[in-house]
């Protein structure tokens, strides 16, 4: 079942092109990264799924049923550019939010009740925003997002702010939340945070999506057949012709670190059976790209 | 709940629970009976603590008499012009009045000499005095009999009738003046303090960062509408408290001083008849109307600019990009309160007849006029275009706003402001 699927979006304005024919399928109970620089389109996305502005062409499923305002009610949206009304108190703030997102009065206390208390910031429901420090603002701030236990949560840059124990914090809610049945599209910068948290990702770049699927499938299509090898002995050229020496490092005495690519269709096995016969193998790993260097291999070199 | 309303509850909550409502709420009612006891307080002790002014009077004719009276006190001084200027300047007295010889028919060479220079009221009463001094002189000499003299004397007040209504009504021009000017004022200041407001409130939002979380729950032109309604609820609440209170404080006040006030206005209420006559013209003022039209055009007048200032708030990031955009909508504003000089001196006159038709001036030319009655179908034509003006200003602000309020650190022209009304949604 898919959470949510963008068809074909694309989205104009007067000197470019935000969208270009952007496809996207979120499954449900996924975390969803969507990446790509900045200036990319992201935020063109993640606006028109909160109907803040309306695709050119193209449509957008949630749940299978066209978006409409409907939907209002089973999103939580934290924007990248994000803030308080400064004036109003914490929980005030919290209950009115709420019900723009169509809760009743008496839901919207409550569950603002119940979540304060569970961020531990409850002693702060009387006081204004202003006396709030950064960090405590950024919790009102998530709560406010996911007050309503929406189906589809988008984060944008949800980290940016949080010193490491929130973030962890926020970090822990969100893998809850998606145990209870949230989808959450999820869009940042911080590649450890991808890699970390995300099923799924999309990369957008110049409007357009350029890579899209599984973070393992991604992951596997990215494999470039290399190891990297630590072993005791030297190898001294005496591997056979499929296997190329990429790079060789001295660690220690007698110790050695090797980066070997393989040819194509040949498993790691057959490689550590001939590095058995050569040299003393103490740790053998295949070089799985990361999300990062992903990030920059595609977004680099299409400039 | 409709959520334009909850975002109108929310505008008035947050504002009437600020301190600084509290204070406005409380404190301009009372500067008001303050400064109208005041006034009265230092005219009355004025009036009271008024010495007569000594002046000193050379009198070269011989028989010039002039009589004292409650402003001036004279005292004959003989000797020459020389040595009685010298008397003078030597004395604490206010003036040195000289009178040459004159010839009747031709009475000239009159001097008043003083150690400041004296202002209009007083040469104008002093010249009466020697006015009043030759006429009697000039009696004497033409032989004519003060009693046939008192027979001439006509007072004449003309009664002035408005016939354009149905029925015949007194109007008094000086009264409808004064509602016109009040009023239009009023609509003026209202109009800057809480349009001002609606910009204000648009620019917090927006530099807060919390309007892109308010916007994907609810279209920007319903929290543009909530927050303009939201503030015109305030201002009503504010100017209905504003009422009650200056108007108990004021009568409390005025009636405090009332006790105080010395014989001049105890005659002027013991005339009966002339209390009865301003009775009858306030009674004759179309109070209900006026207070209705009232209405309706600071509402109008408040939406119509309300959008208006709603947008430019939306376009910037800081107040002081805000000027270039609030200057041309000020120029309608001030020239509707510049007009009203011309305007209340010829309320039926050709500009006073268009200020009060354009939208973006009738809420305050109108009130300028309604005091002397408008034909029908102006009113009629006045109030239509009023609502269409603001549907129309609303829409086109709706259009800046929705781009306007997620825009961060663009430069804003009015090329910029036309690319965001043409963009699509």
């Amino acid at each position: 079942m898919e959470a949510l699927i963008a068809k074909n979006i694309t989205k104009r304005y007067a000197n470019h092109t935000a969208l270009d024919d952007v496809s996207l399928s979120i499954p449900s109970q996924s975390i969803f990264g969507l990446l790509g620089p900045n200036g990319a389109g992201k935020t063109t996305m993640i606006r028109i799924i909160n109907q803040i502005i309306d695709a050119d062409e193209g449509e957008v499923l949630v749940n299978g049923t066209r978006l409409n305002a409907e939907h209002i009610s089973i999103i939580g949206y934290l924007p990248e550019e994000r803030g308080l009304y400064k004036k109003m108190k914490v929980g005030e703030q919290l209950v009115y939010l709420g019900q723009l997102r169509n809760m009743s009065r008496k839901d919207a206390v409550e569950k603002s009740k119940a979540w304060t208390k569970k961020l531990d910031i409850y002693e702060w429901w009387d006081k204004k925003v202003e006396d709030l420090s950064k960090g405590m603002a950024q919790k009102i701030q998530f709560i406010a997002t996911v007050l309503n236990e929406p189906q589809l949560i988008i984060l944008d840059e949800p980290f940016s702010g949080f010193d490491p124990v929130n973030a962890n914090l926020i970090k822990d809610e969100i893998l809850e939340l998606r145990e209870k049945g949230s989808t959450i599209i999820f869009s940042t910068h911080r590649m450890e945070s991808v890699e970390e948290l995300c099923d799924h990702i999309a990369l957008i770049n110049k409007s357009k999506l350029i890579l899209d699927g599984s973070k393992k499938q991604i992951k596997q299509s990215y494999r470039s057949n290399t190891y990297l090898v630590e072993h005791a002995g030297q190898l001294n050229g005496s591997l056979p012709d499929k296997f190329t020496t990429l790079e060789n490092q001295t660690l220690d005495e007698n110790f050695y670190q090797t980066t070997i690519k393989t040819a194509e269709g040949i498993s790691p096995n057959e490689l550590l059976t001939n590095l058995i016969g050569i040299t003393e193998v103490h740790s053998f790993v295949e070089k799985i790209p990361s999300i990062s260097e992903i990030f920059i291999s595609k977004v680099g070199g299409t400039k | 709940m409709s959520k334009t309303l909850l975002i109108i509850q929310r505008e008035f909550l947050s504002r009437v629970k600020k301190k600084s409502f509290l204070i406005a709420t409380i404190v301009v009612p009372l500067i008001f009976p303050a400064l109208i006891g005041g006034i009265t307080y230092m005219m009355v002790k004025e009036e009271k603590d008024a010495k007569a002014k000594v002046v000193h009077v050379l009198d070269e004719e011989g028989s010039f008499n002039v009589e004292n009276s409650d402003k001036y006190e004279f005292i004959k001084v003989s000797g020459d012009l020389e040595s009685a200027k010298t008397a003078f300047r030597e004395s604490d007295d206010y003036g040195l009045l000289y009178v040459p010889k004159f010839d009747i028919e031709n009475p000239e060479g009159f001097t008043l000499y003083a150690k400041s220079n004296p202002n209009f009221s007083v040469i104008g009463s002093l010249e009466k005095e020697v006015e009043q001094v030759i006429k009697d002189k000039k009696l004497r000499e033409y032989n004519i009999d003060q009693q046939v003299l008192d027979k001439l004397k006509t007072n004449i007040s003309l009664r002035s009738v408005n016939i354009s209504e149905k029925q015949e009504k007194e109007s008094d021009a000086g009264i409808s003046f004064g509602i016109g000017y009040v009023t239009g004022f009023l609509i003026y200041i209202f109009m800057f303090a809480y349009g001002g407001q609606v910009m204000q409130g648009v620019m917090e939002e927006k530099s807060n960062k919390i309007v892109e979380v308010i916007v994907s729950t609810v279209k920007p032109f319903q929290l543009m509408l909530g927050k303009i309604l939201g503030v015109a609820s305030v201002g009503f609440f504010q100017v209905i408290i504003w009422v009650v209170l200056i108007g108990v404080l004021s009568s409390m006040v005025l009636g405090f001083f009332g006790l105080e006030v010395p014989q001049g206005s105890v005659e002027q209420a013991g005339d009966p008849e002339k209390a009865d006559e301003m009775l009858r013209l306030l009674a004759n003022i179309p109070f209900t109307k006026i207070v209705l039209t009232f209405i309706f055009y600071f509402i109008g007048g408040y939406l119509l600019y309300g959008a208006l200032f709603a947008a430019v708030g939306s376009a910037v990031d800081s107040p002081s990009e805000a000027q270039q955009f609030m200057f041309p909508i000020m120029i309608p504003l001030i020239a509707g309160i510049i007009g009203m000089g011309s305007i209340i001196n010829n309320p039926d006159g050709n500009l006073s007849f268009w200020l009060s038709i354009i939208p973006f001036t009738s809420p305050i030319a109108m009130m300028g006029r309604i005091g002397f009655g408008v034909p029908v179908w102006q009113l009629a034509l006045s109030m239509a275009l009023l609502v269409l003006g603001f549907i129309f200003t609303t829409w086109i602000a709706g259009r800046i706003y929705r781009v306007g309020i997620l825009m961060h650190g663009v430069k804003v022209n009015y090329k910029t402001l036309a690319k965001w009304f043409m963009m699509k949604n």
